[in-house]
């Protein structure tokens, strides 16, 4: 071997060293939580560990299935993340159009408030929505989750739509007009249906935020059938401390939904996590 | 302008050119008609609660007492006479401050790798869906994944015992002196993908043409990543550490189920202790107004953010 090859071939061997490292860092905890779930309780301690199961079982999956409370939190879960997202879509998408095609007073102010309002930490307003969701006598339901969640999926969903909306042309809204239509009907005819990536990368990442969601969901809900799947998995870990099998099967299937998204709309995933630090 | 006008009209816009609104003054209304929506929904989740936030730290007992009174600024005071809230601060402040270098080395090691042209496209390709995987798992799974693998009868310590690093069985999470770490270990984990992600958009847009020049120059390659690669990734890196320096400050959900904030407030944040002063004490006012000290910190850094983002 030639000098000059060695010299080729060491970085290469220490790039694929730094990738399987990166591999094992990144890999290993989710493997082993997908494996726990799928053993016994004894076996997810035995000595000397073992990543694979020796005894493969669906019990821990099984007795999730088959106690209604726990199935309870998933259609919680769903059916709040739906609403906001289709919520979130809807208002982003009329807000998004309206800074995208139009200049008016306070615009940039506007734009500016709705960047910053993605900073606000959520313990600060958890105190007064707190107040606010029991005068309003709406404590404990899916509307305290659904109108709260709000908050924060709407500025990364119109921060993105703002962005889709300025790729595409305004000759077509133009054209709408000409013909005697009015802006309205040109946003809904024309642009919705071309905006539709945009508006399924703004869905997809809006989902992935309200479903993750925690401290509004422990704090804006008290009975155990209005718990979302992360407060379910809280409950499990307070109630079972050692059901582990279970609260790994819990987290595989609180996960399954977002990495199916996330296999299917990987581009969009990662427009929706960068929006709000390239956009801004 | 007034936000007066009632968003349902939107339909009927068209209708509007028969109506005593001058033609000029209808086209002034109608985008703020578009904005209407979200203006009137961020005033009631954003305006409004931050000063009934505001109202409730200057008052005795909010929520709680029905006849809360004016107190003035005594709850600050007795807020930050509070060690806990110090002690709870610094914690936030080393907590955040580890996150975000790591998250900065990792993810800029990643992006280096995964844009390295010595490794097949295809594989980088594979990896990169692989790599981002921690940043899908909610704070709570996250929280549970290193318990168990972090537990004193868990993997970690069988493994570090087997190579002898360790010679009896560490309770990571729940002895003072390891708590923090973990804990900060944990969020290390799950945030680098942002920034490997960012970043490595940011790596495929350096022009080759510099590298290669750089080369005939005589570079080697740490010269070229001194001088070509981190000056060209500086935006990029600027303006998520800030972001990620926002967010992680508002760290909840991952200690409130590691650690609770606990062994003895060793792993205490800034939201733990303001959310048991409300929601495990009760005491609302104090409460609020810790609550406000963090939006004040907050709203500081975001500023920053804001002023260099307008630079750019």
């Amino acid at each position: 071997m030639t000098r000059a090859r060695r010299k080729k071939k060491l970085p290469t061997i220490l790039t694929y060293l730094g990738l399987l490292a990166g591999l094992v860092f990144a890999g290993f905890p989710i493997l082993w939580m997908v494996f726990a779930s799928v053993k016994s309780n004894a076996e997810i301690f035995a000595l000397p560990p073992r990543l694979l199961p020796e005894h493969f079982t669906l019990m821990a999956y099984g007795s999730i299935f088959s106690d209604p409370t726990k199935v309870r939190f998933f259609l919680n879960s769903y059916f709040v993340a739906a609403m906001v997202t289709l919520l979130t879509v809807l208002v982003a998408i009329v807000t998004a159009y309206g800074l995208s095609r139009y200049t008016f007073r306070f615009k940039n102010a506007l734009s500016v408030f709705i960047i910053s309002t993605q900073t606000v930490p959520p313990i600060t307003l958890i105190i007064p929505y707190f107040g606010m969701v029991v005068s309003m006598k709406i404590f404990n339901t899916y509307y305290a989750l659904i109108l709260t969640y709000l908050v924060f999926t709407l500025p990364y969903a119109i921060l993105l739509m703002v962005g889709y909306l300025n790729t595409i042309p305004r000759d077509l809204d133009e054209a709408v007009k000409v013909d005697g239509g009015s802006s309205w009907t040109a946003l809904w005819l024309v642009i919705v249906p071309l905006a539709v990536p945009g508006i399924v990368a703004t869905a997809v990442y809006t989902f992935l935020l309200a479903w993750n969601e925690f401290l509004f969901a422990l704090t804006l809900t008290k009975s155990t059938e209005m718990r979302t799947v992360p407060i379910g998995i809280e409950l499990l870990m307070g109630q079972h401390a050692f059901e582990w099998n279970e609260m790994m099967a819990m987290s595989v299937l609180g996960s399954l939904p977002l990495l199916v998204l996330y296999m299917i709309a990987q581009r969009w995933f990662l427009a929706g996590m960068m929006a709000g630090s390239v956009k801004a | 302008m007034t936000k007066v006008l009632d968003p349902s009209l939107l339909p009927q816009a068209s209708l509007w050119s028969r109506s005593w609104l001058s033609h000029r003054r209808k086209r002034q209304c109608v985008p703020w008609l578009y904005v209407a929506p979200a203006t009137l929904l961020f005033t009631a989740l954003m305006l409004f609660p931050m000063v009934t936030v505001l109202r409730y730290s200057l008052m005795d007992g909010a929520i709680a007492k029905k006849d809360s009174s004016f107190v003035g600024i005594r709850n600050y005071l007795e807020v930050v006479a509070d060690p806990i809230f110090w002690q709870a601060a610094a914690q936030t402040l080393y907590f955040t401050v580890v996150s975000v270098i790591f998250h900065l080395v990792i993810g800029l090691a990643f992006a280096q790798l995964l844009n390295s042209d010595r490794v097949d496209p295809a594989i980088r390709g594979v990896l990169r869906v692989l790599f981002i995987l921690p940043w899908l798992y909610t704070a709570v799974i996250i929280a549970i994944i290193w318990r168990l693998l972090l537990d004193p009868n868990g993997v970690v310590n069988s493994v570090l015992m087997t190579l002898h690093i360790i010679d009896f069985k560490v309770e990571w999470f729940s002895s003072p002196g390891t708590a923090l770490q973990a804990v900060t270990f944990a969020n290390i984990w799950a945030g680098y993908p942002l920034y490997m992600v960012s970043l490595l958009a940011a790596l495929q847009g350096i022009s080759k043409e510099l590298y290669e020049a750089a080369e005939l120059d005589g570079a080697n390659s740490i010269q070229s990543f001194v001088h070509i690669t981190v000056p060209q990734l500086m935006p990029v890196i600027v303006s998520i550490a800030l972001l990620d320096f926002i967010w992680t400050l508002q760290v909840f959900p991952l200690v409130w189920m590691t650690t609770g904030g606990g062994p003895i407030h060793a792993t205490e944040m800034l939201s733990t202790y303001t959310y048991k002063l409300a929601f495990s004490s009760y005491k609302f006012s104090l409460a609020s107004a810790s609550a406000v000290l963090i939006l004040a910190m907050s709203m500081s850094v975001t500023l920053v953010y804001i002023k260099y983002q307008k630079a750019r």
